[in-house]
């Protein structure tokens, strides 16, 4: 598809980088604030979706994108999968939360559930990033 | 509540818009309607993590729908006419009659909407700040209670992404 | 009475998958009954007079909701997007294939 004009161009670059520090915002507070892993990953995405459809898929080339955003999302899940087996790794049981509880209202507290909170983030933006790549580049019954 | 009630009747025209509409786009953007006032209603029911997720996931799905929709075809070419479509609203609507009467009966069983059985619930609204540390009790939940149910989910999102990108690679073109 | 406006909404959305012969209508028809189902499980939740489930300081001992389908309803969302991907990534390829959206063109088997 065709990029848009050259004030939505520049206005997307600049936004961008606001959507995803939001994005990294909501993934880090999952405990305090509502939102979480999940929220944060599809709004990640959406930062990198919004770059596309404003660029237009002519002049990239979307294969490296896609080998990137698939790179991404395997990393996620396989943060999520070792927090899991620290348990296991240390003696006790599987999903254990044992890290430290800390003090309540902090940032770095409650135990595991920050460190899964970012892997389930990066793998979430990875795999709808992916989605969308697939989905929105491919040859139209036009082109 | 009735404001829940106003958003309940229009996410049902909106549902019954989207579905009989002939234009696929307008279609598609009914759906937009029946996703947003259910963010809507979730404000209204003090579900804040639920309205977030909701929104985020409406927004991408209606992307997904109109990205195919633009390479495809536009329009829905399929109609029955004549006593075919008569013979069908008669048939369904007899089933709905049917299916409201007893449902109703099961509805009765619930409990009253406002007053729920919290038994496990109370458990975890008490003692979920000290065993979680979590202010966000619902992040507790679905990460230290219920740990298994959100590895469960990740499997799935990955394995259905992996199935996008295997559907549609570029070999295997027949024709 | 909310109870039975969200089975009419399940209704709708299941006679959109069987009637409707256009694949992205039934879609959306999928849509519209995962959407029904979402809305059930926030209603058997709610608690009169309780505010959303998260403890801020001061208000430790406040009304609140019930958590747990809130849980239940938050992966089910996720569920339903990646679903909803895969049927429109199929859907596209069997365009490309038959030139059409139409179900009762494409039972044939070809060969």
């Amino acid at each position: 598809m065709k990029g848009m004009t050259l004030i939505v161009k520049t206005i997307s670059k600049l936004i961008a980088g606001l959507i995803f520090l939001y994005g990294i915002y909501v993934v880090l507070h999952g405990h305090l604030t509502p939102g979480g892993g999940f929220a944060g990953g599809i709004i990640i995405a959406g930062a990198f979706v919004l770059l596309v459809l404003a660029e237009g898929s002519d002049e990239f080339s979307t294969e490296v994108k896609k080998w990137r955003a698939s790179l991404f999302e395997s990393l996620g899940i396989f943060i999520f999968w070792f927090l899991a087996m620290l348990g296991v790794f240390g003696g006790t049981f599987f999903f254990l939360n044992l890290l430290s509880k800390g003090r309540p209202f902090r940032l770095l507290s409650a135990g595991i559930i920050l460190p899964c909170n970012i892997g389930i983030g990066i793998e979430v933006g990875g795999a709808l990033f992916a989605i969308f790549i697939t989905l929105a580049v491919l040859k139209g019954k036009g082109d | 509540m009735t404001e829940l009630y106003l958003l309940l009747i229009l996410m049902i025209l909106g549902a019954i818009i989207a579905l009989e509409a002939r234009d696929l786009l307008s279609a598609i953007i009914s759906l937009g309607i029946v996703g947003f006032g259910l963010v809507l209603a979730f404000l209204v029911l003090q579900a804040p993590d639920l309205a977030i997720v909701q929104i985020v996931v409406e927004t991408l799905s209606l992307i997904i729908l109109i990205a195919a929709i633009l390479k495809t075809s536009k329009e829905d070419t399929t109609e029955v006419f004549g006593w075919k479509k008569a013979c069908l609203w008669t048939g369904g609507l007899i089933f709905l009659v049917i299916f409201m009467v007893y449902i109703n009966q099961a509805f009765k069983l619930l409990p009253e909407f406002g007053f729920p059985i919290m038994r496990m619930a109370g458990h975890y609204l008490e003692l979920g700040l000290e065993k979680t540390g979590a202010a966000n009790l619902v992040a507790g939940v679905i990460l230290d209670f219920r740990g298994y149910d959100t590895l469960g989910e990740a499997t799935v999102l990955f394995t259905a992404v992996m199935g996008v990108i295997v559907v549609l690679r570029k070999i295997g073109r027949i024709k | 009475m909310i109870y039975l406006l969200c089975a009419l909404l399940l209704l709708i959305g299941l006679y959109g998958v069987l009637v409707k012969r256009n694949l992205i209508k039934i879609i959306i028809g999928l849509s519209i009954m995962e959407y029904a189902i979402f809305l059930f499980f926030a209603v058997i939740g709610y608690r009169e007079g309780g505010t959303a489930p998260i403890i801020t300081k001061g208000f430790e001992k406040a009304i609140f909701v019930d958590p747990l389908p809130q849980a239940l309803v938050l992966t089910a969302i996720v569920i339903g997007l990646a679903v909803t991907a895969l049927l429109v990534a199929i859907a596209v390829r069997i365009y490309e294939k038959h030139g059409t959206f139409d179900i009762r063109e494409i039972k044939r088997l070809k060969g």
